[in-house]
């Protein structure tokens, strides 16, 4: 009796249901035509701006101009002095994220009392809005009444205007900002690591320094690397924070130049080749550490 | 049913196409936001009232004026149908292709008469002395200076500057003295300051803040027909007016590097500084005293004289131009018709505008109307302005990166920082085939 039933059930839900194919093709489908949209199309749109002399606010008939923008940028001192600014911010900024990230996983790695609550209390600057995070600490560095100079005893120091320090100062604060990020990715490794490698070591008596060196920081390290590749990838695009915190030439960096000349300047053509090598330069920063990374996992 | 759907239907079609019909009834004016933008919002609520065609005026921030203006050029998008824009957008504005000529409109009604001459040239005309023109000349505006009445006026101060300076302490008549008098308030460790003066390089800020001082020692940005500018932005006169705005940004309360309207203004409310250098338009703030606790203590003056007696003042404000993808083009000509007419002027100036016609300027009324108003009659006159070539940006930045780094950085000369910038002037000139 009950095979009719069941057969009939099986042959009506292939004509009801949709196929695992079409299924997939509509997650899929929607997914891909945006991404070719939004993301494929500008992209090689604006590489074919790239070899034009197009500026976007002038009605002129577009020239192509080859290869003369990507000469002409990467032999202008203002560009490479960009660059160089941009490759300090970067290390400045993600070696303090990195050091106070990992330092406070390793402090709340341990059990201390409400940690639920300090750790969602660390995590509070970086989900803030950047240009807030600038405007705020734009006040906390005041030379007069900031909180900043009252703090390190350096009353009356000037730190956004000072052509020496303004940087540091716009570091610290992405430091500030960010390193909860390293925090979160770091504690989340060190809470994958076995407890028995740490007992094992204790047993064998290992030093603090040995633990540290030989089990901590080889486990942890492939959660920490992916920390470091966002990061690196971020600073080298910031733009919001140093935007609105300063504008010495000391400041800008490579996001701002780029602003500057593709709505300041209206230099279309220029700015996309520009965009462009910054992209290249990304591109190559993150392979190093993505080679780094698999190197990592095959040990 | 069938008679009650069609009916719904019939009502919904009258319903947009009336919509439709009220929307072509209405113009839309973009401008940056402050307080004229409202003021111009009050004004043109007459011009509904007269004629039934409603006019918004939309507003953008400062920061992100031209590029919303310019963006919308770039799609050819009609969303405006006019746009105060900046003096220095005639150049793009007219050769982009964007603004409606308006040359057989200033004939036609006489506009070069009708408003002052220097905000014709500043704000209508390219380019230079074509006698081709681009926008109707809205909202005159200069930079000059506010300054703390009571602290000029205390006859403590006033000795104790007699004596070290040997002549009265009073409205400095030439920049000299108003770097003594700077000095001579500069007292850091009373949280008291000589002055503040721009120094923000995003845009145009310290560049019209250096040009002001650059224009009365007599020298030039450059030949404005011949695109030359060596000689003239490297000038002895001019390598002496950057040196004289060095020594000004030393009289400035701590971190001042990156300062503009907002905390020029913030400079005189928070009683930091004895003057302060900006924007008339912003000078409405300072004269309340709702929002300046000082207003009352606040004088006013236009930018002092040059070593050899030359006196002028960086060129603000905006000309009104009809936008070449703007659907209402003629609704808007006739819009600009009403507004140069001199009632309406009157009436803009009532409401707090700064109008830019000749006869109102000199009118008693308006120079006695505001504590400021004289002294803004006094630049109208004596207005100079930066390029207004296409390529004006990249001449501000060139300019942004020669200055701020010497003013501010204190690294180099002032010579190095003008034939530095002589050079990037030349290379930029020559690259849009200015000169060969």
């Amino acid at each position: 009796m009950t095979q009719p039933a069941l057969s009939s059930a099986g042959l009506a839900a292939p004509r009801r249901g949709m196929s695992d194919l079409a299924i997939r093709n509509l997650f899929i489908i929607p997914t891909i035509v945006f991404l070719i949209v939004f993301n494929i199309f500008p992209l090689l749109y604006s590489l074919g701006y790239s070899f034009t002399d197009y500026r976007a606010s002038m009605n002129d008939p577009v020239q192509f101009v080859g290869l003369q923008n990507y000469r002409e940028l990467l032999a202008d001192e203002y560009v490479w002095a960009n660059f160089t600014l941009t490759a300090k911010y970067v290390i400045m900024s993600v070696v303090g994220q990195v050091i106070v990230g990992f330092g406070a996983a390793l402090l709340l790695n341990r059990a201390i009392p409400a940690k639920g609550l300090l750790t969602t209390l660390l995590m509070l600057p970086m989900m803030m809005c950047m240009a807030v995070v600038g405007l705020f600490w734009q006040l906390l560095y005041n030379p007069s009444w900031g909180i900043v100079n009252f703090v390190f005893f350096t009353e009356g120091k000037v730190w956004l205007s000072d052509p020496e320090v303004a940087l540091l100062a716009i570091a610290i604060t992405d430091i500030w900002m960010w390193a909860p990020f390293v925090m979160l990715l770091s504690l989340a490794g060190l809470s994958a690591i076995p407890p028995s490698l740490y007992e094992a070591a204790a047993i064998d008596r290992a030093s603090r320094w040995f633990v540290f060196r030989r089990i901590t920081l080889p486990l942890v390290a492939p959660l920490l690397l992916i920390a470091i590749i966002f990061r690196t990838m971020e600073a080298f695009k910031t733009f919001d924070i140093a935007f609105v915190m300063a504008s010495m030439d000391e400041t800008e960096l490579v996001a701002i130049k780029l602003y500057k000349m593709a709505f300041h300047e209206w230099q279309t053509g220029r700015s996309c080749a520009l965009a462009y090598i910054v992209l290249l330069a990304v591109l190559a920063i993150t392979n190093v550490y993505v080679k780094y990374l698999n190197r990592l996992k095959a040990r | 049913m069938l008679k009650l759907f069609s009916r719904a239907v019939a009502a919904a079609a009258l319903l947009t196409f009336a919509q439709l019909g009220y929307a072509q009834q209405k113009l839309t004016i973009l401008w940056a936001e402050w307080d004229p933008a409202n003021y111009l919002q009050e004004l043109v609520k007459d011009y509904e009232k007269q004629t039934g065609i409603k006019v918004v005026v939309e507003t953008t921030p400062w920061s992100d004026f031209q590029n919303k203006a310019f963006k919308e050029f770039t799609a050819k998008g009609s969303a405006y149908d006019m746009v105060v824009g900046d003096s220095q957008w005639l150049g793009a504005g007219s050769t982009g292709g964007h603004y409606v000529d308006l040359t057989d409109f200033f004939k036609k009604h006489k506009v070069a008469e009708i408003m002052a001459p220097a905000t014709v040239k500043g704000y209508a005309e390219y380019p230079g002395n074509s006698g081709k023109y681009w926008a109707v000349p809205l909202e005159g505006d200069a930079n000059g200076f506010a300054y703390r009445k009571d602290w000029f006026e205390d006859p403590k101060e006033m000795a104790a500057f007699k004596a070290k300076y040997k002549y009265d302490l009073a409205v400095p008549k030439t920049w000299k003295e108003l770097g003594d008098i700077a000095e001579f308030f500069h007292r850091p460790a009373e949280k008291r300051y000589g002055l503040s003066i721009y120094t923000d390089n995003g845009y145009d800020a310290m560049v019209m803040g250096v040009e002001n001082v650059i224009f009365s020692y007599g020298a030039e940005l450059g030949d404005f027909s011949t695109y030359k500018v060596q000689g003239f932005i490297n000038s002895k006169e001019s390598i002496e007016a950057l040196n004289f705005y060095k020594k000004l940004y030393g009289y400035t309360p701590p971190d001042w590097g990156k300062t503009f309207f907002q905390e020029a203004n913030q400079a005189i409310t928070e009683g930091l500084v004895s003057m302060s250098m900006n924007y008339f338009a912003f000078f409405p703030a300072l004269a309340n005293p709702a929002t300046n606790k000082y207003a009352k203590q606040t004088g006013y003056f236009a930018m002092p004289k040059g070593p050899s007696g030359k006196q002028f003042a960086a060129l603000g404000g905006q000309g009104l131009s009809v936008v070449t993808y703007s659907k209402n083009k003629d609704a808007s000509m006739k819009f600009l018709e009403w507004f140069i007419r001199e009632d309406v002027q009157k009436r803009w100036a009532q409401l707090g505008g700064y109008t830019c016609n000749t006869a109102i300027l000199k009118s008693d009324e308006f120079r006695k109307a505001t504590p400021f108003n004289e002294a803004f009659y006094q630049s109208m006159f004596m207005v100079k302005d930066f390029w207004a070539v296409p390529e004006f940006a990249e001449l501000l930045t060139a300019a942004n990166k020669r200055w701020h780094p010497f003013i501010v950085g204190g690294k180099g000369t002032a010579e190095e920082a003008q034939n530095g910038l002589a050079k990037d002037w030349e290379a930029i000139f020559k690259k849009y085939g200015r000169t060969k």
